[in-house]
Formats: structure tokens, C-alpha cells, sequence
């Protein structure tokens, strides 16, 4: 994957936005790669989670808004409990989630959720989703 | 003893089998659970956001219901509703300007101090009753059952509200085993189903159903064992496409920890609610003679 590096992007408002919502430090990621080792859900996902940190660090917030990873994490912790820096890798992504949610964009269209999966689900599995993917 | 009881959304509807199994089997080992009045949602998932707290209102005001009862301590059984109420608790003991800031904001409640602790119902039978007690009043032993373990996420993580080690867990382990039951531990028991992505890329927690189940068959396991109802309705209700997905697969009964413990205790089988789980486990309990 090829990626452009520029100091505009480095030292821009996203990257303190990340830091601000997830009150994470982004460059104590050292790339070692644990947090996708343990994903569960990273084989749906474009980009690991490794790949999104060293992207939220680099500032390049439209290559993180390109994949899907953000929208596919479970925040299951995993990645957080495992990390040998101590960076809470879940509100990472909970804190770029939120970039865009607040946006008022939802990443699941309620009425379109059939009577029948509506009917199935149990509550706390839709008010978890509804309130981790949309606005 | 009697106990605040929080029983959370799911527990009241889809989650009836935990819940009156729990409830009765406590009674039984001498707790009183008294739930809560006008207790509300708990937010369902702990909101990571550190610079907004209206997510974590709906907790708070829930462990302010707890104090005004008098109590210092509350008990859930959904998974979830521990692991929100609990981080929510947390959060505002370790941060008194949030604390503050909530407790502004909802004028009309008393104030919160962090005077109440959150427990989930295993650690109460782990640490207020123990399993030399349980062991004790055991009339049906869950001989050559064999049961695998799963925690799932939120009763493990993250660490500092975990309520057992994070990465090797035995407190279900020692309940079962003080219920008679074989324990076969399978490398999924902390690993997540897919949770709320089920809403929104059922497919994917299709994988991880699959995933989870499969190893527990080629383990030979008789059942799986858990405490939150979103792991066993994904667990549970996946079966039936897994099945057609994979011809090999002969499905697997998933069952909640409390409705073992009332068998175990010889309750009455209706509190155990059997015919609400997704896999009918009544079979495989009838072919063990656990049931008539």
C-alpha cells in the first residue's frame, strides 16, 4: 500500500481530534502488530488495525475513511488489553467512529433492518449497533 | 442476604431462561435478589468517547437508583449490563471533575459518590457463597456432562473491570466443575462472537459463530456454557444457517450457566426455561438423565 506522508497531515486538527475523543497518545504505537494478531474480526477487515493507527498517526484520515476497519471492529478490547504500550487501541477507533458519526452519517439504515431480524434480535444486540454505528 | 438487582433489557424479555434460573438458584443458596425500581437502560455498550459524558448519564443514574435503596452493592447478570455499569463507575471514581459534571447535570437525582460496587452473579457465587457451598447443595449432579466455558468480551475486559484473569478465566470453570459437570476448555472462550455487528454484517459473525462452535464440536463437546445473552443469540440463533451452510455440522446446545446451576440445585425445571434457548438442549439433558 502506498501512502503519501506530508507535514500538513501530520500536524493536522484530525490527529488531535483522534487524541482528544480517545485520550490515547498515537505515536507510543510502535507497530508491532499484536492488536491484529488477536482481532477477531480482522479477516473482513481492509486495512488491519495496526495499519489504522500508523495511518490515524500519519494523519491520513481519508485512507481511514476509505476501509471498512472502523466499521467492522466489534470493541471487543482485545487489542487493547494484549498491546505491550499500553494503548487503548478500542477507543482509537471508537474516537475515528465518532469523527464521522457526528457528522450525523449512520453506518446502518434502521428502516431497512427486516420486521423479521428486528423480531429475532435481542434489544441490547440493537441498541449496542444502533448506538456504535450511527449517529 | 438480600441484594440489588439490576436485570437490564434482554434479561426481561429474550433472556427470561437466565434470568429466573438465576434468580431462583439464588434464593435457594440463601440470596435475595431485589430488583431495582425504575431502574433504566445502562447504556448497553460503555461509551470510549473522553470528551463528551451524556453516554455515561444512563449508568450513573442506574447506581444512584442502587443508593437510594440503601444498598452499597448491585448484581447483574447480563454481561453487558455489568461491564457498562461497572466502567461507568469506574470512570467516574477515577475522575472527579467527570463525577461532578454528571452529577451537575442531573440535578434532580441525589448525588453520586461512587458509594456502590457493580457485580456480576458469577462473582457472587464465587465470592459471597463459594463453590464449597454450591458443591454442597448440588441434588443433580451434571455427571459426564460435557461443557465448554465461553466468557466472551465483557466480563473480561478491559482489564480493570475483568472479574477473573483476562486471558485464562476459571471462575465458570470452577462453578461447573462444583456443579459435577466435565470441563473441556477450547481455545475461543474469551474471543468475541461479533457482538452488535450482527445488526450490520451478519455474515461476519456467521464466521465467527462458525468459528467458535466448530472448535467446540471437534472438541466433543456435549454443551456451551455462557453468560451473556448477545453471545447466545449469536451463537444460537447462526445454527440454523450454519447447518445448511456446513452438512457436517449437527448443531451444538448453548445454555446459560444459571439455568445449569438450577439443575444442578434440583429446581423446579420451569424456572430453567429450556424451551427459550435457541438450540433445545432437552435432548441431550434427557440422554445424560438430568431430565425426565
Amino acid at each position: 500500500m502506498r501512502i503519501v506522508i506530508s507535514t500538513e497531515t501530520l500536524y493536522s486538527d484530525f490527529v488531535k481530534k483522534v487524541e482528544a475523543i480517545s485520550e490515547q497518545t498515537l505515536p507510543s504505537c510502535y507497530q508491532c502488530g499484536k492488536c491484529s494478531a488477536g482481532c477477531p474480526m480482522c479477516f473482513a477487515m481492509d486495512l488491519l488495525p495496526n495499519q489504522i493507527i500508523r495511518l490515524a498517526q500519519l494523519g491520513l484520515e481519508d485512507d481511514i475513511t476509505k476501509a471498512n476497519t472502523i466499521w467492522i471492529c466489534a470493541s471487543c478490547i482485545t487489542c487493547s488489553v494484549r498491546c505491550p504500550r499500553g494503548v487503548d487501541l478500542a477507543r482509537v477507533m471508537e474516537a475515528l467512529r465518532l469523527i464521522t458519526s457526528r457528522k450525523n452519517i449512520d453506518q446502518v439504515q434502521i428502516p431497512a433492518i427486516p420486521k423479521e431480524t428486528i423480531a429475532e434480535l435481542p434489544q441490547l444486540a440493537m441498541v449496542g449497533g444502533f448506538r456504535k454505528l450511527t449517529a | 442476604m438480600k441484594l440489588s438487582y439490576y436485570p437490564g433489557c434482554t434479561l426481561k424479555t429474550k433472556a427470561k431462561n437466565a434470568e429466573d434460573s438465576a434468580i431462583a438458584s439464588l434464593a435457594t443458596l440463601g440470596i435475595e435478589l431485589a430488583e431495582l425500581p425504575r431502574w433504566n437502560c445502562c447504556g448497553t455498550v460503555y461509551s470510549f468517547a473522553g470528551d463528551e459524558e451524556l453516554h455515561q448519564l444512563a449508568p450513573v443514574r442506574n447506581l444512584i437508583r442502587v443508593k437510594e435503596t440503601g444498598n452499597d452493592k448491585v448484581v447483574t447478570i447480563c454481561s453487558f449490563c455489568y461491564n457498562t455499569l461497572k466502567r461507568a463507575d469506574l470512570l467516574v471514581t477515577s475522575n472527579p471533575e467527570k463525577m461532578h459534571t454528571i452529577n451537575t447535570f442531573m440535578e434532580e437525582e441525589i448525588d453520586y459518590e461512587g458509594d456502590v460496587s457493580v457485580v456480576h452473579l458469577l462473582e457472587v457465587l464465587r465470592d459471597d457463597i463459594g463453590w464449597e457451598s454450591i458443591s454442597e447443595k448440588v441434588q443433580v449432579p451434571l455427571k459426564e456432562l460435557k461443557v465448554a466455558p465461553y466468557y466472551g468480551c465483557t466480563l473480561l475486559r478491559p482489564q480493570d473491570i475483568a472479574i477473573d484473569d483476562v486471558e485464562k478465566p476459571i471462575i465458570m470453570q470452577d462453578l461447573l466443575k462444583a456443579l459435577g459437570a466435565d470441563i473441556i476448555d477450547f481455545p475461543y472462550a474469551t474471543e468475541c462472537c461479533g457482538s452488535y455487528q450482527i445488526i450490520s454484517n451478519p455474515d461476519f459473525v456467521s464466521q465467527r459463530a462458525w468459528d467458535i462452535l466448530s472448535s467446540a464440536v471437534r472438541r466433543k463437546v456435549d454443551a456451551i456454557v455462557l453468560s451473556c445473552p448477545l453471545c447466545d443469540s449469536n451463537l444460537g440463533q447462526k445454527q440454523k444457517e450454519l447447518m445448511q451452510t456446513h452438512s457436517e455440522f449437527k448443531g451444538i446446545p448453548i445454555l446459560y450457566f444459571s439455568q445449569l446451576l438450577a439443575l444442578a440445585l434440583g429446581l423446579d425445571l420451569e424456572v430453567c426455561h429450556f424451551e427459550l434457548n435457541y438450540v433445545d438442549p432437552r435432548p441431550l439433558l434427557k440422554s445424560k438423565k438430568l431430565i425426565p
